[in-house]
């Protein structure tokens, strides 16, 4: 193969592991989006407050790796479950805008806390998978992206066998399709609704997780966040198959940004394609036809 | 308790209505143009400050109090603002000419971007400003040809035909005057055709449009001149920096600009300038209290950002109409003193409503 496409495929490898990362973190949003018609900017910061609490538990407390991932997912939930169940639900049936705003206001109050507890230096933890590669013919793979991967696509799985197949699961579409329909069902809406939050919160939690050791446990992580809107508007809005594509392109169309546009080009790349997105195609890929109701 | 008696038409058309506005109001006055000749250095800065703030919270507040379209993005206004105004004064344009130039730049830029409110609105609308805000951001510290990067690039003083206004003092009155101006031009519209308009866009589109209003051009109308307003708030705070660089201008500055809105109250001016009052003075009281505050806790750099947070959670949670809501229900309760009942001021519940497609 001659050189140029080995260096695309290159990328494009790195782009899928990053923008897999992203698509964990849009899942989580459009979960939260279709559940409780909030977009929540906290879920950046949850992500990166579990990357922090992972590197504590790791690096401090010595900690074998599963076992302090296990704890991070679990208190992620437990963070998220209980931001939904006693500071959301306060302001239901405001105007979205509110609710916006709300997760703002968490947003900014778990970075506080995150950088009053941890202090503003950046770190990094080491994971089974650090600095192994994979060789596929021409191609070097680090092993941590093929295990990102991974990961991504079995808790994509597993949440399509959980929304398809289970009790809860199903319950859970009702809810988000028609609360008041659902809740006349005996439906616990409320619970549902915190327990989104909550499977949300553990996927960023597997993010963070996975993103720190590429990036570093940084307080900028929070940043994903806006690149996971960006992925959502362009796999279009409200689409859980759409949030995986819009996923995976924003990351490809990054790191191909990266060597054959203009320095800078990186960094605003998936803002550019939010923008033209939402102009010229506010559907997106996967989106659903728009009506507005009067 | 006061009834309004009307004895001609324009009565009702005066902005001070009443003998106490006008005492208020003018006292009011009298303690601002005072306020440097006795205040220490430090605080006329801070004032002056404040002001350049109210400027642009009050643009920020055209658009997203009175015509309903979210914008997180408007630190980039400010920018735009802030570098033509900075570049203008440096190539020798005056300093009138700079400031109106800016803001018919930056009101121009706004239009580009309002453009799209037509088609998108919202959370996507506020993506969208959000997302120009980051782009801005990255642009001004990259061109460096035009912005001089991360360095920046330094403002020459104000002057006025002649008159340097670059000193402490007359800067402080410039800002005064600049505010009391856009202030006055924004009662005056906001009471009239257009303004209405606006609030018949926010409130009910579908409302709006049978009454005969053009939707899309009053979003942008309202798009462009807040962007205006910013950019000519941006000027002034180019003025106040001395030196602009990007760091100034960050997403950060965008989200105070938001939380100054929503923490006056959506949909009044006086929200507006309450609110720019408060945000800009919440670092300066933090920064008063850490002496009293555990050592571990007032070290750190996260303070002010989880006070932030936490002031804007507390009013979207048990205040969401902001200062002004409360300062209409204190004035409320005095005025109707003794005969106030215990449930006057209590919220109304609210259920869940649906704002999906169907």
């Amino acid at each position: 193969m001659n050189l140029q496409v080995v260096q695309l495929l290159q990328l494009c490898l790195n782009g899928i592991a990053i923008g897999a990362i992203y698509a964990l973190v849009a899942l989580g949003l459009v979960m939260i989006y279709k559940a409780t018609e909030t977009v929540n900017f906290a879920h950046g910061d949850i992500l990166m407050a579990a990357a922090f609490v992972g590197w504590a538990l790791i690096s401090v407390a010595a900690l074998p790796f599963w076992l302090a991932a296990l704890v991070t997912i679990i208190a992620s939930a437990g963070l998220a479950y209980f931001l939904e169940s006693q500071v959301m639900r306060v302001i239901v049936g405001q105007p979205q805008f509110a609710g916006a705003m709300l997760t703002l206001a968490l947003a900014f109050m778990i970075r506080g806390a995150v950088s009053m507890a941890f202090g503003p230096t950046s770190r990094t933890f080491e994971t089974p998978w650090s600095g192994h590669t994979v060789h596929i013919g021409p191609l070097v793979i680090a092993t941590l992206n093929i295990v990102i991967l991974v990961a991504a696509i079995g808790i994509t799985a597993a949440l399509y066998f959980f929304l398809r197949r289970t009790k809860l699961g199903v319950s859970i579409q009702a809810a988000s399709q028609n609360q008041l329909a659902a809740y006349l069902c005996g439906i616990p809406v409320k619970r549902l609704n915190s327990m989104v939050w909550a499977i949300a919160g553990s996927m960023a939690a597997v993010g963070g997780l996975l993103l720190a050791p590429i990036a570093l446990v940084d307080i900028g992580l929070w940043f994903v966040v806006l690149k996971a809107l960006a992925a959502l508007v362009l796999g279009g809005f409200g689409s859980i198959p759409g949030a995986i594509v819009g996923g995976l392109l924003i990351g490809i169309v990054e790191q191909l940004a990266g060597v054959y546009l203009p320095d800078g080009f990186k960094d605003v790349m998936a803002y550019l394609v939010l923008i033209a997105v939402l102009v010229l195609w506010p559907r997106g890929i996967l989106g659903e036809a728009h009506g507005r109701r009067v | 308790m006061r009834f309004p008696y009307d004895t001609t038409y324009r009565d009702p058309q005066k902005l001070l209505r009443y003998p106490v506005d006008w005492l208020l109001y003018g006292l009011l006055t009298a303690v601002l143009m005072a306020a440097p000749w006795f205040l220490p250095r430090y605080y006329v800065g801070e004032i002056t400050f404040i002001f350049i703030m109210c400027v642009a919270s009050l643009g920020l507040m055209v658009v997203t109090g009175f015509t309903g379209q979210v914008s997180l993005g408007h630190a980039a206004f400010v920018a735009i603002g802030a570098y033509t105004h900075a570049l203008l004064m440096t190539a020798g344009v005056p300093f009138l000419v700079s400031i109106v130039l800016a803001g018919a730049f930056t009101g121009a830029v706004g239009l580009l971007v309002g453009l799209p409110a037509i088609r998108v609105s919202g959370l996507h609308l506020a993506m969208v400003t959000l997302a120009f805000s980051v782009i801005v951001e990255q642009i001004v510290g990259r061109w460096k040809s035009v912005t001089g990067g991360f360095t920046g690039i330094p403002v020459p003083p104000p002057n006025i035909f002649g008159f340097d206004l670059g000193a402490q003092k007359p800067f402080y009155y410039l800002c005064l005057a600049v505010l009391v101006t856009v202030l006055g031009a924004l009662i005056n519209l906001l009471r009239g055709h257009a303004g209405r308009a606006f609030i018949g866009v926010r409130d009910s589109e579908a409302a709006a449009l049978s009454l005969g209003v053009w939707i899309a051009g009053y979003k942008v109308l309202a798009f462009t001149m807040s962007a205006g307003i910013t950019g000519i708030a941006g000027a002034l705070f180019a003025h106040h920096l001395q030196f602009v660089t990007p760091e100034g201008f960050s997403l950060l500055l965008s989200l105070e600009l938001v939380m100054m809105v929503m923490i006056g109250g959506l949909g009044s001016l006086r929200g507006a300038i309450l609110g720019a009052v408060f945000i800009s003075l919440l670092p300066t009281a933090i920064s008063a209290t850490k002496p009293f505050l555990p050592a571990r806790i007032s070290g750190q750099f996260g303070l002010e950002i989880f006070v932030f947070g936490l002031v804007l959670a507390l009013f979207i949670l048990f205040e969401p109409t902001g200062l002004n809501g409360r300062w209409i229900k204190l004035k409320a309760l005095f005025s109707a003193f003794p005969l106030y009942r215990r449930d006057m001021l209590r919220r109304g519940k609210t259920y869940m409503r649906s704002e999906r497609y169907r």
